[in-house]
């Protein structure tokens, strides 16, 4: 199969040198603008104080050292709420609110995509209008909202607003649009498959790059998710809060800050690699599109 | 979209009146009710009731103390006549949105087209490289550090030694360097969801296609771009695009966390800040509900624009 593949390729798609080469010279240009920044970051978390505060600063780190991650993981445990209830508060919801979003809005997605019900398309139109709209104003309102529901100060008032996010819904409809084949869809109809069961095991294998993407985007949403005007008690605040609270303090911490933001980040980039070596799976068997 | 569900139409369409027609297509296709409704009444309640209300509120006075008063379109006219900030907000939001928009979703899609004939291995790396900053939270405070105003930052430093410049530049403090500065980050931040549904949108363009066009006289790959690749991705590119509007026209608390509030002089105030300052810090919900409205209706018509200008690809 591979030969087969390598041997069209070839035979079919004209590619100049010349556009090759451009090309990587851009893509090295652009990586380095993303990249050089991140490696800083890593730098800065590896650097002992002081090289933190050395002058004139070093890109590089020249003694590499642990010991902001420990002092992190100190501070940390001098909070009177142990940090594993923050961290615990944070990976329920992110898991709970990602996973929940993700069939919620695919099956919207599905049925507005290809049942062709009379006021879809205006479900769908009222939904992208929303992205536009900026949430600082709608605070208040959704707080009287919530208040009314007894949601206020509980993980239901992080989880249910997640479950709604306009963009996933977004995402799938046009993934189902261009991915799934009516006529694959109208075969397992035939063979007398429901709708949800059509959806669940015909369409969502074929969009999978797409709600993986959605997976990734939602995770990371709600993981760095800091304060809620919704939650007081200490007990149910964020990861990202009780780190906010370690970096707050100033230069005495600066090392356990540039720590921290390294911790932020390794979790949705560890996400993102699990899910973008399934996509690279789904990719190989790209075939599958009619 | 597929116009012939289930079972066979019992009554032709001209024999009912429009009414009929629809309640029949409804009844017909009611598992779609079923299936958008857990998404649909949440959305309600979070999105739509608030965003209703808001705009209903833009016509008061309301400051979170009193009960609001209707003042029709007193806040309207305040903002557009009276407000000299709010002026050079909406400046700074049309240049900003103008460079940072277009750029980003360029440079989204082009990144994605480059990279999506790679083997896979080393396009996960390099899909890894592009995307990690906007979804790392706030990272991108490290730029902060690096043009730090002081000379312990590394871009002063490495300036002062190179004696490009003899004094350290306050760059987050400087009326000429904020704005590009933050124009800067905003690209760095912007190969997001946008980035990664384009990558898998190309993925998705059938292979048969190509070969198809190859045989049908397509010569290079710009021509293939132009008359394979982009009509087949539609509905992604739309997507990328309402994602650059949103972003390049909401982009607000990267900059509020960069330069401060307000930023110096007003140079980096976009109608985000406006908002917010009125909205969070003032409490008068009324006037910043108006900016609300005023800042979505130019999104909308930015979307117009952008969905037109969509609409003619690979024509």
């Amino acid at each position: 199969m591979a030969k087969l593949r390598t041997r069209r390729h070839r035979v079919v798609l004209s590619r100049s040198v010349g556009g090759d080469a451009g090309i990587t010279i851009v893509l090295t240009l652009l990586g380095a603008f993303m990249f050089l920044p991140m490696l800083y970051v890593i730098m800065q978390s590896l650097k002992p104080l002081d090289e933190l505060w050395r002058f004139p600063p070093r890109f590089y780190v020249t003694k590499p050292t642990l010991k902001n991650f420990k002092d992190l993981f100190v501070l940390m445990n001098t909070s009177w709420v142990p940090f594993t209830r923050y961290l615990f508060n944070t990976l329920f919801t992110s898991v709970v609110g990602t996973t929940g979003h993700l069939f919620v809005a695919s099956m919207a997605a599905y049925a507005m995509a290809k049942i062709p019900m009379p006021g879809g398309r205006a479900m769908f139109k009222t939904v992208r209008m929303s992205l536009m709209f900026h949430a600082t104003v709608t605070t208040v309102t959704s707080f009287v909202i919530m208040s009314a529901f007894r949601w206020i100060d509980t993980y239901l008032a992080i989880i249910f607003p997640a479950l709604a996010y306009t963009l996933g819904l977004y995402l799938m409809k046009q993934f189902m649009e261009s991915n799934v084949t009516d006529s694959v869809l109208e075969s397992a109809r035939m063979d007398g498959a429901s709708e949800l069961k059509t959806f669940w095991v015909i369409a969502m294998p074929m969009v999978k790059p797409a709600w993986l993407t959605l997976l990734i985007y939602c995770f990371e949403r709600l993981w760095n998710a800091g304060t809620s005007i919704y939650i007081h008690s200490e007990q149910l605040k964020s990861f990202n809060y009780a780190i906010q609270q370690v970096m707050a303090g100033g230069i005495k911490r600066a090392g356990a800050g540039a720590a921290a933001t390294v911790v932020m980040m390794v979790v949705p980039i560890t996400v993102f690699v699990i899910s973008q070596s399934n996509i690279i799976e789904t990719m190989g068997s790209s075939g599958m599109k009619d | 979209m597929s116009q012939k569900t289930g079972g066979v139409r019992a009554v032709a369409r001209k024999d009912l009146t429009r009414w009929q027609w629809t309640w029949k297509e409804m009844k017909r296709n009611k598992v779609g009710y079923f299936m958008v409704a857990p998404y649909m009444i949440l959305f309600t309640i979070f999105t739509v009731i608030p965003v209703l209300l808001s705009i209903l509120i833009s016509f008061t006075d309301f400051n979170m103390l009193e009960w609001p008063d209707f003042v029709f379109l007193d806040n309207y006219i305040n903002l557009f006549l009276d407000d000299d900030i709010f002026l050079i907000a909406v400046k700074n939001t049309f240049i900003f949105a103008a460079i940072v928009g277009p750029a980003s979703y360029l440079m989204s899609f082009l990144v994605a087209w480059f990279i999506n004939e790679l083997p896979p291995k080393i396009r996960a790396v390099v899909t890894l490289i592009f995307y990690a900053p906007s979804i790392s939270g706030e990272v991108y405070m490290i730029w902060k550090t690096l043009f730090s105003g002081d000379s312990y930052g590394w871009v002063n430093a490495t300036l002062l030694r190179l004696d490009i410049i003899t004094k350290e530049i306050q760059f987050f403090e400087d009326e000429d360097y904020v704005m590009p500065l933050c124009i800067v980050v905003a690209l760095w931040l912007s190969l997001g969801t946008a980035f990664l549904a384009f990558i898998a949108g190309l993925q998705g363009v059938r292979r048969e296609l190509y070969e198809a066009g190859a045989v049908d006289g397509v010569r290079n790959r710009w021509q293939e771009l132009w008359y394979i690749t982009l009509p087949e991705m539609k509905p992604q590119l739309m997507f990328g695009a309402i994602m650059s509007i949103t972003n390049s026209f909401g982009f607000g608390a990267v900059v509020t966390n960069l330069c401060g509030f307000p930023s110096v002089n007003y140079a980096a105030h976009t109608i985000m800040h406006h908002l917010e300052d009125y909205g969070s810090s003032r409490l008068e919900i009324g006037y910043s509900s108006t900016i609300a409205v005023v800042l979505f209706a130019i999104m909308v018509g930015a979307n117009l624009v952008v969905t037109k200008l969509i609409s003619k690809v690979g024509q």
